[in-house]
This record gives C-alpha cells, sequence and structure tokens, in this order.
C-alpha cells in the first residue's frame, strides 16, 4: 500500500490504485501533481488523484491536512502554485467560477453559505438559473422563453425541495430553517445547477447519528441520479459507510488512496488519525 | 420661523416638497442599487443624471424644439414625454455602463481598497461634469415646454395640484413599483439579490457577477435619465453643475431611508422633500439646504443604518 513517490509523465495513470482497472471507467476530476502554497505555507504538496464517473470519492483526512484547500482548488476558488486540474478534460485552472458551475460542478460548504434573506424555494431558483439560456432582454419582456425557463425552474426547486425532505419549509426564509434543514437546502441548490459533480464539504458536521443515517441515503441516492459525488468528512465510519473509494491526505500530502476497506488497513491512515509511538512510525 | 407662511399653503409646500423628493428619490436608486450589490457609493452617478437631462433636452431639439417652443396637443405631449425619457434614459444608462468599465471595474479586477474606488469616483464625476460644462460654454441651457407649468390638474383642500407635479410624482412611483417587483419577482432581481448577500456564493451558483453589476449600474442610469428629463420639465434650464448638489442629496436621501434598501430609497427622497420645502417656508428658501443636511445628522444619530435600515438582498423576506 506504500506511496510511490516517483512523477509519472503520463498523468492519467498517476494515483490510480493498482487494483482497480481503470480501463472502463472514465476520469471525471483530475488532480494532477497540485502544489498550493500560501506565501511559506505549503498547503498543498504534490497531491494527485483521479475522480472517476459515478463513484462517490470520498477525502479525508485529520483537521488542518488541506482537505478544503484541495477543494477550493478543485472548485476554482485557490489557483495551483503547481500542477494543474482537470474536470470532464479541461482545465479549470483559472476559468471563472460562474463557468466551471455551468461545466457541471457543484458545492456546499463546511460553512453554511445560503442566502439567508431569500426563501428556500429561492434559493434553489438561483441554482436553477445556472442553465437559463435567455437573455437580460427576453427577461426583461418576459418571452414565452423566458416564461418557460422561469416555469421549469420553479418546477425543478419544489421537486429538488421533495427530493431533500424540506419540501414544507418552501416559503420560509433561509435564516429560518433548523441547521439540518439548512444543510439539505444547501445540497438542494448545488443540486439545481445540474451539476456531474456534486461535492460536499463536511456535510455531515454537527449531525447526530440519526441524522447522519438520512445524510448517507441521500448521498446515495444522489449518486443514484448519476451525479458523481465528491465527500469531504473527517467522521471515518460516515465516509466508510458511503464511499467507492478514498483518498487521504495529511499535512497537505496525500498518504493513501484506494478502497475503503484498504485505506482502514493502512498503517499510515491509522497513524495519522489515531497517533502512534515514534518507534512505530515509517 | 415664519408659520404663518407655512401654515397658510402647507398644501402647496407639500405637494411641491413630494415632487422634489420623487426626483431626489429615483436618482438615489442608483446609489443605492450599486451600493447594494458593490458596497461602493458611486459618486459619478450626479453627472449619470445629467446626462440625461441633458440628453432629453438636446433630443427634443434634434425634433424641432427649441427653448421657446411649446407643445400643445395631448398626443404630441405625449410623444415628447416619452422620446425624451427614451433619449435620457438611454444616455444615462450608457454614461454610467461606461462609469462601470472605465472606472470601476479595472480597478476590481485589481483588488483595489475602497479608497482607490472613491477617487476614481470622484474623477469621473468632475471629468464628466466639466466635459458638459466646457461644451455649453458653461451657460444654461433652455429646455422647451413640453408641459405648462400653471397647468392646474386639480386641486385638493384649496391647494391646487399642476400638471407638472403630478407627472413628475406619478412616474417616479410608476418607475419605483416596476423595479420593486423586478427585484423581488424577476430571475435577474434574484440574481442581483444574491450577488448582493454572497457575491462568492453567487458566482459558485453560476451567476455572471460582472453581468449583475452591468445590469445595476444601468437600471441606476434608467432611473436617473428619467429623472433627468423630469427635472427639466420642472425647472425648464439646465447648468452642468447642478448635478453635484442634487447627487448629494438624492445620495443624503439613500443613507436617510437606509442606502442599500430601495424603498428606504423613496421614504429618504420624498422626506428630505419635504423637509426641505417646509424649512424654506419656515426660515427663508436660502436656509433650505442648511435645515435639510442639520435633520440628517440629527436623524442618522438615531438610526445610523437610516429609517428603514440597510439591505438590497432583503428587499423581501
Amino acid at each position: 500500500m506504500g506511496e510511490t513517490v516517483q512523477k509519472p509523465t503520463v498523468p492519467e495513470q498517476a494515483g490510480a490504485p493498482a487494483v482497480e482497472s481503470t480501463a472502463k471507467r472514465e476520469p471525471l476530476l483530475e488532480v494532477d501533481h497540485v502544489t498550493l502554497r500560501f506565501g511559506g505555507v505549503v498547503a498543498l504538496n504534490d497531491v494527485n488523484f483521479t475522480l472517476y464517473k459515478g463513484e462517490i470519492l470520498g477525502l479525508i483526512g485529520p483537521n488542518g491536512a488541506g482537505k478544503t484547500t484541495c477543494f477550493n482548488a478543485m472548485t476554482g476558488i485557490y489557483q495551483p502554485s503547481e500542477g494543474e486540474i482537470r474536470f470532464r478534460g479541461e482545465r479549470i485552472t483559472g476559468k471563472k467560477k460562474h463557468h466551471i458551475t455551468k461545466m457541471g460542478m457543484a458545492r456546499t460548504f463546511q460553512n453554511i453559505r445560503l442566502f439567508p434573506e431569500m426563501t428556500a424555494l429561492e434559493n434553489i431558483q438561483v441554482g436553477a438559473d445556472a442553465h437559463h439560456k435567455t437573455s437580460v432582454l427576453s427577461a426583461l419582456f418576459r418571452l414565452p422563453r423566458h416564461r418557460r425557463e422561469e416555469r421549469d425552474g420553479l418546477e425543478k426547486a419544489e421537486r429538488l425541495l421533495e427530493f431533500v425532505g424540506i419540501p414544507h419549509r418552501m416559503h420560509d426564509a433561509a435564516r429560518n430553517l433548523s441547521y439540518g434543514e439548512q444543510r439539505r437546502l444547501e445540497i438542494a441548490r448545488a443540486l439545481a445547477t445540474d451539476p456531474v459533480l456534486l461535492c460536499l464539504d463536511e456535510p455531515a458536521a454537527g449531525f447526530n447519528p440519526a441524522e447522519k443515517e438520512e445524510l448517507l441515503q441521500l448521498i446515495r441516492k444522489i449518486r443514484d441520479q448519476g451525479i458523481t459525488v465528491l465527500l469531504i468528512e473527517h467522521d471515518m465510519r460516515l465516509v466508510m459507510g458511503v464511499t467507492d473509494r478514498i483518498v487521504v491526505l495529511e499535512f497537505g500530502k496525500k498518504i493513501a488512496d484506494g478502497l475503503p476497506a484498504e485505506v482502514r488497513e493502512d498503517h499510515r491512515v491509522i497513524a495519522a488519525y489515531l497517533g502512534v509511538p515514534d518507534d512505530d512510525a515509517a | 420661523m415664519n408659520f404663518n407662511a407655512l401654515f397658510s399653503d402647507f398644501g402647496g409646500y407639500t405637494i411641491t416638497g413630494l415632487t422634489v423628493g420623487a426626483i431626489y428619490a429615483l436618482v438615489a436608486l442608483g446609489y443605492t442599487l450599486v451600493y447594494g450589490v458593490l458596497r461602493l457609493i458611486n459618486f459619478a452617478h450626479s453627472e449619470v443624471f445629467i446626462a440625461g437631462a441633458f440628453a432629453a433636452i438636446w433630443g427634443w431639439a434634434a425634433l424641432g424644439l427649441d427653448r421657446d417652443s411649446v407643445a400643445s396637443g395631448f398626443g404630441s405631449i405625449m410623444l415628447y414625454l416619452l422620446v425624451g425619457a427614451l433619449i435620457a434614459a438611454v444616455a444615462s444608462a450608457g454614461t454610467a455602463t461606461v462609469v462601470e468599465r472605465v472606472a470601476y471595474r479595472p480597478l476590481r479586477k485589481r483588488n483595489a481598497p475602497p479608497l482607490a474606488f472613491l477617487i476614481t469616483a470622484i474623477g469621473a464625476s468632475i471629468a464628466i461634469a466639466e466635459a458638459f460644462g466646457i461644451y455649453t460654454r458653461r451657460l444654461p441651457v433652455g429646455a422647451p415646454t413640453i408641459v405648462k407649468p400653471d397647468l392646474v390638474l386639480f386641486e385638493v383642500a384649496g391647494t391646487e395640484v399642476t400638471m407638472v407635479q403630478v407627472l413628475v410624482i406619478v412616474s417616479a412611483l410608476a418607475m419605483m413599483v416596476a423595479l420593486d417587483l423586478f427585484i423581488n419577482r424577476s430571475r435577474i432581481g434574484r440574481g442581483i439579490r444574491a450577488v448582493a448577500q454572497d457575491q462568492n456564493t453567487a458566482a459558485l451558483m453560476g451567476i455572471n457577477k460582472d453581468r449583475i453589476i452591468l445590469v445595476v449600474f444601468i437600471i441606476g442610469g434608467v432611473m436617473a435619465g428619467v429623472a433627468g428629463m423630469l427635472y427639466d420639465i420642472r425647472i425648464g434650464t439646465l447648468t452642468y453643475s447642478v448635478g453635484f448638489l442634487l447627487g448629494l442629496k438624492a445620495f443624503t436621501a439613500a443613507v436617510l431611508g437606509g442606502i442599500g434598501n430601495l424603498r428606504g430609497a423613496l421614504v429618504g427622497g420624498l422626506l428630505l422633500g419635504l423637509v426641505e420645502n417646509y424649512a424654506s417656508a419656515l426660515f427663508g428658501a436660502n436656509w433650505k439646504d442648511l435645515v435639510a443636511f442639520v435633520v440628517l445628522v440629527v436623524l442618522l444619530m438615531f438610526r445610523p443604518t437610516g429609517l428603514l435600515g440597510e439591505s438590497l438582498g432583503r428587499a423581501r423576506a
């Protein structure tokens, strides 16, 4: 399970676990030897992995391991100092945020970032607006196509509220929703942009076990719709229960990449999470 | 204090105050919209207003109306009003767009500090005003008489209400209701509110921030342009430098109502117009600006975020 340190010249093969046949799998998001520095601090150090279409990938690591930094780089908020990130084969470095969203990547936030003063329905409508094609002018004059898109957006928003299980909060301002409802609303809003890839940043933070179980079911339901899911989490049990594959970061470096069962047995992962006596560490 | 003057024609001072206030309110919307989205005071907005006011006069001139012309006939008056409003709105929206593209967007791209925006705003304001000043040789430009100023439409409790006053107040109110609906009901309005609440999240939801910002400048421009035309009709003459004080008062109105708050702009504008007019009755016309700004200072001491509070995002919920 040890990490190979050499830099392969063909990035597609890099980071792919040996146990899996990658032939039939289509890469969706490729993190290609990404290094990210903030001043003198190296937040990500040569991180390299691939996310394949249709899977649920867990990105885990102890607090401060660089999970959210990695996530922000993947969603275009941070620019890698070295290396690049490709989404659907296209380089996303330097692309505008709204373009990346339109390419099919959606995300939620570790600290909830809804539009607090809008209703639940409106929050989702904003997400649904991403794919509307009508111009400012046709919106001003309420042309039929614009009206159709508005209607579709509304129906979609209602469907998504149902999907995440909070249809009864439709007309309430987002700030008045409970914590768990806000998390669900954020997922619904992200889904409204019609993503191929949904990135969830610690969606279970602050959840009790029952809520976590419901969240797991929701994530599976999302995957069953054909949406690839990237899940950042430090709750190991949650990650083990739902992911197809796991990438582990520690101090900005990837220390493991494989099936949940393999990662669980990996001594470096155990060490990172539990800490080990000095003589035991390699 | 001359209470006699005020109470002998209280209705007249009120209606005049509301008329002046309606123009302040229309201009105030531009300050408030831009502030709501960018947290930036667009000091060049007074010149956005001036551009519309000049454009309307020149537009009428192109239609053959000079300063001594008097329009007659309901149909042609309506036509002149519509054409004037359209030209003014386009000119003001265009000016606002240029200001955003030249003075603000390049700074935004470079993450300039707020102070830099303030300086380019003042710079753009002076440059545009001076350009109009040079072009008009710093002389007042007369507007044609589209609506006769002494035309009394009706009388309420002994107060005569003129056609001009009704026109200004009604068109200002109509535009504000339309804007309020647009912001609260339409997709673009939703986008504007989203950007006002959280720019980065809005961008991650697929909203093109720069486009929303442009739309906001254009809407502010349209409102200011129409205000410019209404100003021409009410005053009948236009000098390049009137934008400064009027812009400052409209800005005051926006702060008074709660900057970033659309309905606040309306409340602030009307209130400022009324206070000003009552003050000119009580203390004499010379005192009206002094009193108006003292009222602003006192009011802000008690309600620092203005009468209705700040927030464009909270336009609804």
